[in-house]
């Protein structure tokens, strides 16, 4: 069980900071490209942690880079919303936002769990969650209310991602979702905009059955390893 | 870092136009080592050679998280990633820094960009060669990251008090960048006979334009007589060319890897290493904007800001109707 959930955990951080990686160098402004980069290491950090102690805890010799750089995509428990591509900026802070609300939530939780292990790294990582989703929250609020065109584009942004949401409810928890959906809807009602209509979700991230993204996500990420498999770095 | 410039030097004309006495006292407080600061009188031509090294220092900081954000994505371990992430993440930081200091010689932020996105403003020509292998990375950490820390160092007593402290800062998180640079190849270098091969392939790529940062030789090197006078520049190209071979031989030795040139040899009498003749054609060249990759690195900042306006507009919308309320 603890085990699952730090694979889980694991892999939403380590695909999500690979999809912020790459937006180093191409943000709208300085300042964005710091914070997009410094959420990535952020997540990158946690899947570090989370990845470890899943590989610990299976007990067959194997490390976190094992787990990232060694498995193929049915072998992969990120939820389908992480692996989206980033589309523009809209849709970037809408995954984030979506996420790291979410994120939050379920690390404070996790940081009283009774597992001490996920506890410690859930206190650890829920000081970065918690402001990766205000960044983000914060960014939904401007686009949302700033001008015609990024009202249109938010509202695109959270189109694409809302069908994925659903999937975070699952394994456990469910009950973070009345939560959520009031968190959501406090900032999409300062953003001036209207929670998406429900829809019928889409899942199986957390089963190995991934959308057609995370494939080409990695052949990028996994092949240096995959070359040179003798090879440490 | 270096950046190299040479359209002509800004109009020396000005000088003359400057009252003689404040002209002369600041020569003087110059020489005394003393640093000028952002409300000082300051000679126009001073100014605009500061605006110049500045930005284009700030924009090399810029356009340099391109070529190493190449390989974010693709770094071998999550170690790695890692810190790639946290160096790129410095890169953008201390371009903020110098973008802060060339701000307070009154010029904007958005006019340096321009700049930049025009071809007016050059940034440092290493940033135009391609990152083809993922020993590049540990390279560029280690001998591009390396040259521009003895570029850099000497500028923390640079005359200007905004750029000197910013340069403080600046020196202290790339010398750990580069011993990070140095590690990675030193990774690579005790690895796998292919990964041996790939420490050497970059090695023999970054070599010579590492040397090039230090830009064009004395004897030709039309701004360095007045940026050594102003004190804007504490040592010549040439000085700080031969420092950072004399350095980084030794360690390329302890790395059991080959520097790419016939012609170095220890010189017993200078105590420092003759070495082989500069392409400066190749320097020349690239100083054009004709580098390898010269026009994807400027497309993709052109890009990035071009395609992302409206993120932008929104930002200035949302903060003035916000404004609007609280009125």
């Amino acid at each position: 069980m603890a085990h699952d959930l730090a694979v889980r955990l694991g892999d939403d951080a380590l695909i999500l900071g690979h999809r912020l990686s790459e937006w180093c160098g191409h943000a709208p402004t300085l300042e964005l490209d710091l914070a997009l980069t410094n959420i990535g290491l952020d997540l990158i950090g946690q899947a570090q942690l989370f990845l470890g102690l899943a590989a610990a805890a299976e007990g067959e010799g194997r490390d976190a880079d094992a787990l990232a750089y060694r498995r193929t995509e049915d072998a992969f428990q990120n939820c389908l919303l992480a692996e989206q591509p980033n589309g523009d900026f809209a849709r970037t802070i809408a995954r984030q936002f979506l996420f790291s609300a979410w994120q939050e939530l379920l690390l404070r939780r996790l940081a009283d769990a009774a597992d001490q292990e996920i506890a410690a790294i859930a206190g650890k990582a829920v000081k970065e969650v918690t402001y990766h989703a205000s960044f983000a929250a914060g960014w939904v609020v401007r686009l949302g209310d700033g001008t015609a065109e990024s009202h249109q584009r938010m509202i695109a942004g959270l189109d694409w991602c809302w069908r994925f949401t659903g999937e975070l409810f699952e394994d456990g928890c469910a009950a973070l979702r009345t939560e959520w959906d009031a968190r959501v809807d406090k900032v999409l009602a300062q953003a001036g905009l209207d929670a998406p209509e429900p829809v019928r979700g889409i899942t199986g991230g957390r089963r190995g059955r991934h959308s057609e993204h995370l494939g080409h996500l990695l052949a990028q990420m996994q092949y240096l390893p995959r070359a040179y498999p003798d090879a440490v770095w | 870092m270096d950046t190299v410039e040479l359209s002509k030097q800004n109009d020396v004309s000005a000088i003359a136009a400057d009252d003689a006495g404040r002209h002369a006292a600041f020569e003087a407080r110059v020489a005394a080592d003393e640093f000028i600061e952002p409300k000082d009188w300051m000679p126009e031509a001073y100014r605009k050679t500061l605006i110049r090294q500045i930005s284009q220092h700030a924009h090399s900081e810029i356009v340099g998280m391109l070529p190493e954000g190449n390989w974010l994505t693709r770094a071998p371990s999550l170690r790695r990633k890692a810190i790639l992430l946290a160096k790129i993440q410095d890169e953008c930081g201390h371009g903020l820094y110098l973008y802060a200091a060339a701000e307070t010689l009154g010029v904007s932020r958005d006019e340096m960009t321009e700049a930049l996105h025009a071809g007016r403003a050059k940034y440092s020509t290493i940033f135009n060669y391609p990152t083809l292998t993922w020993a590049d990375i540990g390279a560029i950490g280690w001998l591009v990251d390396g040259a521009a820390i003895l570029n850099q160092v000497p500028l923390q007593r640079t005359s200007y008090g905004p750029y000197a402290r910013a340069m403080v800062r600046i020196c202290k998180e790339e010398s750990f960048h580069q011993r990070q640079g140095y590690e990675s190849m030193m990774q690579l270098a005790n690895g796998t006979p292919a990964q041996q091969r790939m420490a050497q392939d970059a090695l023999d790529r970054w070599w010579w334009p590492s040397l090039m940062m230090f830009g064009p030789p004395d004897d030709n090197s039309p701004n360095s007589a007045q940026s050594m006078r102003w004190r804007i520049k504490r040592d010549t190209n040439d000085k700080l060319r031969q420092k950072f071979i004399d350095v980084t031989v030794p360690q390329a030795q302890a790395l059991g890897l080959t520097i790419p040139d016939p012609d170095l040899k220890w010189n017993p009498a200078r105590e420092s290493y003759d070495y082989g003749a500069i392409d400066w054609a190749e320097f020349y060249a690239v100083v054009r904007g004709e580098g390898p990759v010269a026009k994807d690195r400027i497309k993709a900042r052109i890009d990035a800001w071009e395609s992302q306006s409206w993120v932008r507009e929104a930002a200035m919308a949302h903060e003035a109707k916000r404004q609007n309320k609280a009125a």
